[in-house]
């Protein structure tokens, strides 16, 4: 992975970077010194490290506007960050750049339970605004597992998931309304605690855009009555097909399930190990199915998931039968990451999405690669709906590992792209997955992506080098050549 | 209106290749029964995907549909009824709206227009539901953007772009969406009142709970006259209708809290079952107004819907409110354009769903932008349409 050349023009001038953000942000608001940037130079795709000209950390709309204005005139790049749980180096830092740190739009501005929204600064993290509401029996849905730590605004940059966004919607489906800055200053609202948009749907398109077209500074999203009653039911399979089959009869059922998780057998094995959750080894998939609403519903529904869980070979189905034992199916689930992390060195997470009547395949295919590359792999899956998540296990302090894994890991991207599925499902393309963008788009489709880009940020300030694999300047991108006299289909029938 | 009816997205770019040869806007549509929704602007010459029709994929399993853009919303929905599924949105029959026969929308245009039935506000609009699109921009290149899963961050989503950009971007040729399970049983609590702001105060308390409706209207009496049901005539006032939709023994429990809950002792209700189905669909397809002339929708914070309501009932129009008091439909007979849109400066916008040709050469038909917006949006159109040959001044009035 490489990043483009840095402009030598650009740090030849630290000192008056620094000098003139300090004009804008005063007091601590600006960190330039080598110490204080460690903690900044990369996110949670820690592998990429960078350290920046500085860190900024502004604490009101107008200093983002104006540190965006500086930087806009003066062609200094920006990179947004949020709480930098990014695992694609979405705010991986670039040293001929600073950091636009959100970390100060912490607060949450109105609460609006009439109405179901919650507006709050970027900066809230996502389990803030649950927290901010729960009293009332609210909660925001979209959940990603690192909900205590990521913030709202990084989850409107990169879409974020959680397990509940099969029935409840993805981040792009819970917001309402934003406030941003554009690359030029320029600060502009969107949506709000209304629905839909009065002309183009800038708000859907900003929702996953990676901190590459403007930065958010106020967020407003809609809130849900918790249901009354969850209720999970495990079921172990001896092989992954019956597995898969069970979810697409589920579904195909009508029924939408609040969570719908799988696990394989190394994943398995490895959060028994931590947790004794009480998961059966001898099996090669194991379903988590939990159903939330009201008791009659859950009830009623549950008895329908284990009948077709039988009827597809399951060996093992129990259902909970208290919220402790609920949370118990779901705690070696949940801590699968650092159960994986306990068994290896380090783990590399992978992030892409396959239609799922090709998971047994895919999954083959992984073992494949496994043993081709001599690295275990163990796979949680957000199963309702296709989105992979295999975690890679090496050793960096091995040499060629980690680039092992790496080859490893774009060798699965390819194969999830082949069968029809996508490079990611919500970690977000980053510095990480850039190099591939062409295995599963066009030049054409690409360039069309990079001049949406251009109607935004015409000198590429924000976070270049991300996502698409080819920096280009606008202006190129916005030629057009007409071929001159061709008139195709000038003898077909008009009505 | 002469028309250009490709056959395969090659075809299609190569149309707007030759019309920017030739320097010749098109108007972009499939059946054209929803030309009339935005700013007066047919050009003499259509490009139609009414021949990029048909179902290319369909997994139930996998809750997704893949179709030309031009396969019709009634054949798509025919197939989802046969497997218990539905669109969740609830797309409306818009072409009536403009005097078209019922029943021609298709799906581009479906996604095009982004109009979204009575469940918007717990499933989404359309754009909730697109997952890719291959279409051809205003430059000619075919692209595509999206896939056919539901979890993708890989690139802009540039389907939440293309819905509701009538035909200002690209021409959508081929579009793959999600779709649900379709309800099994469906109730609807029909609360009756005199006071609006108190009927709105209970359908958003009713939002608010965890009996999860899927439906809140508010109908004075006007409109519940026109709601096709006998109960609601009679009752000769005001009617807030919530929907409860999913297995029977959940509708029944949630319907029971329901009552309990927003109905108290005080107010006289029924609950109506079979009757259901049909009134959303009035409700859905705005039925339940009078034909006048002009048609308005105005969005705002579900809070704010019953002061806009009465204040347009001051204006002379017949009304009602969708989405939890967030929606008004409103006819009438002149525009009215700017003491409407005064209505919305506190946050919302006012679209000019329908009006005359001379009405909308010169009342902006969605609202207005502020500047820095307005230029942003225009460089978003130069984007993927330089030349302005796809529907020129179909979203915006000329300077
Ligand atoms: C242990 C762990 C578990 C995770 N689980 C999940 C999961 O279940 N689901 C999931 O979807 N993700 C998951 N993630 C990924 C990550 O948490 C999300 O992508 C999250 O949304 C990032 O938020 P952040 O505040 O940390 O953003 P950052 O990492 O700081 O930034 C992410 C991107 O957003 C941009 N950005 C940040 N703030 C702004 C802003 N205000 N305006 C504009 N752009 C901005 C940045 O430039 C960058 O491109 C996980 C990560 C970890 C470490």
């Amino acid at each position: 992975m490489h990043m483009p050349p840095p402009d030598e023009g650009i740090l030849a001038r630290r000192e008056e970077i620094v000098a003139a953000l300090r004009a804008i942000v005063p007091g601590e608001g600006v960190i330039a010194d080598q110490v204080g940037l460690r903690p900044y130079e990369c996110d949670a795709l820690s592998a990429y490290r960078a350290v920046p000209i500085a860190v900024v950390l502004p604490s009101t709309v107008e200093e983002v506007s104006a540190v965006l204005a500086w930087c806009h005139r003066e062609k200094v790049k920006v990179v947004p960050r949020g709480a930098g749980t990014s695992l694609s180096g979405g705010s991986l830092p670039l040293v001929d750049g600073i950091v636009l740190g959100m970390g100060k739009f912490n607060r949450i501005l109105d609460i609006d339970f009439e109405n179901r929204t919650v507006t709050a600064q970027p900066g809230v993290t996502n389990l803030g605004i649950t927290k901010a509401v729960e009293h009332a029996g609210f909660y925001y849905a979209p959940d990603p597992s690192s909900q205590i730590a990521c913030s709202i605004g990084g989850n409107i940059a990169e879409n974020s998931g959680g397990v509940h966004c099969l029935k409840y919607g993805l981040t792009t489906n819970n917001v309402l309304g934003i406030e941003m800055v554009l690359p030029t200053g320029e600060i502009v609202r969107l949506g709000g605690k209304h629905l839909d948009s009065e002309g183009y749907d800038l708000l859907g398109l900003m929702t996953g855009s990676e901190g590459l077209l403007g930065v958010v500074t106020e967020v407003t999203v809609r809130i849900l009555q918790k249901p009354p009653v969850a209720r999970a039911v495990l079921m172990g399979f001896p092989t992954s097909e019956q597995g898969g089959d069970t979810v697409a009869s589920i579904i195909g059922a009508g029924i939408i399930p609040g969570g719908l998780e799988m696990m394989d057998r190394p994943a398995i094995q490895a959060a028994e190990d931590f947790l004794h959750a009480g998961y059966p080894l001898d099996v090669e998939a194991l379903l988590i199915c939990e159903l939330d609403g009201p008791e009659v519903e859950v009830n009623h529904l549950i008895e329908t998931v284990a009948g077709i869980a039988r009827q597809h070979g399951a060996t093992t189905i129990r259902v909970s039968q208290s919220e402790e034992e609920r949370l118990l199916f779901w705690a070696g689930r949940k801590a699968a990451f650092p159960a994986v992390g306990r068994i290896s060195p380090d783990y590399y997470c992978m992030d892409g999405t396959i239609p799922r009547a090709r998971l047994a395949e895919v999954l083959a295919g992984m073992q494949e690669m496994s043993k081709r590359y001599g690295l275990r792999v163990a796979n949680v899956f957000h199963a309702g709906d296709g989105n992979l998540h295999p975690l890679i296990l090496f050793d960096a302090n091995k040499p060629d590992e980690l680039q092992k894994a790496e080859a490893f890991g774009s060798d699965i991207l390819k194969l999830c792209v082949e069968v029809g599925g996508v490079l990611t499902g919500e970690h977000g393309v980053g510095v990480e997955k850039r190099d591939l963008m062409p295995t599963m788009f066009t030049e054409a489709d690409l360039n069309q992506q990079i001049r949406v880009k251009c109607a935004f940020d015409p000198e590429q300030i924000l976070n270049p080098g991300k996502v698409f694999p080819k920096l280009h300047r606008c202006a190129e991108m916005g030629r057009l050549h007409v071929s001159g006299g061709r008139i195709p289909f000038a003898d077909l029938p008009r009505f | 209106m002469e028309l250009l009816l490709p056959q395969s997205l090659a075809e299609a770019a190569d149309m707007v290749a030759a019309a920017l040869v030739e320097e010749r806007p098109l108007s972009v549509l499939g059946q054209g029964g929803k030309l009339g929704l935005g700013q007066p602007a047919a050009q003499p010459t259509g490009l139609s995907t009414r021949r990029l029709s048909g179902i290319t994929l369909y997994e139930p399993g996998e809750l997704v549909l893949s179709c030309g853009a031009g396969t019709p919303l009634a054949e798509i929905e025919a197939t989802l009824a046969e497997r218990q599924q539905q669109l969740a949105f609830e797309p409306p029959d818009a072409s009536a709206w403009y005097g078209a026969a019922p029943g021609q929308a298709t799906m581009g245009g479906v996604f095009a227009t982004n109009l979204a039935g009575p469940r918007r506000f717990k499933a989404g609009a359309p754009r909730d539901h697109l997952l890719g699109v291959q279409c051809v921009t205003g430059r000619g290149e075919a692209i595509k953007t999206g896939g056919r899963v539901v979890k993708n961050v890989t690139g802009y989503d540039l389907c939440k772009l293309l819905s509701g950009s009538f035909g200002t971007l690209a021409v959508m040729g081929h579009v793959t969406f999600k779709v649900l399970p379709a309800p099994e049983f469906t109730q609807t609590l029909a609360i009756f009142g005199e006071d609006l702001a108190d009927l709105a105060a209970r359908m958003r308390k009713a939002a608010g709970t965890a009996f999860e409706i899927s439906g809140a209207a508010l109908l004075p009496a006007g409109a519940a006259g026109r709601s096709g049901v006998g109960a609601l005539r009679e009752h000769g006032g005001a009617v807030a209708l919530l929907r409860v939709e999913g297995v029977r023994p959940s509708v029944e429990d949630r319907m029971q809290g329901l009552v309990g809950e927003v109905v108290g002792r005080s107010l006289p209700h029924l609950v109506l079952a079979e009757e259901s189905i049909e009134l959303w669909q009035r409700i859905r397809d705005l039925r339940v107004l009078p034909d006048r002339p002009v048609l308005w929708r105005l969005s705002v914070a579900p809070t704010e819907g019953v002061a806009a309501a009465k204040a347009l009932s001051g204006l002379g129009a017949d009304l009602f409110l969708d989405q939890v008091g967030g929606q008004i439909f409103a006819v009438m007979d002149d525009p009215r354009a700017a003491e409407v849109r005064a209505l919305v400066a506190g946050g919302g916008h006012a679209t000019l769903l329908r009006a005359s040709d001379e009405f909308r050469s010169t009342i902006p038909v969605f609202q207005p932008q502020p500047a820095p917006l307005a230029a942003l949006a225009a460089r978003v159109k130069n984007a993927f349409d330089p030349r302005q040959i796809l529907e020129p001044g179909r979203m915006t009035l000329a300077a």
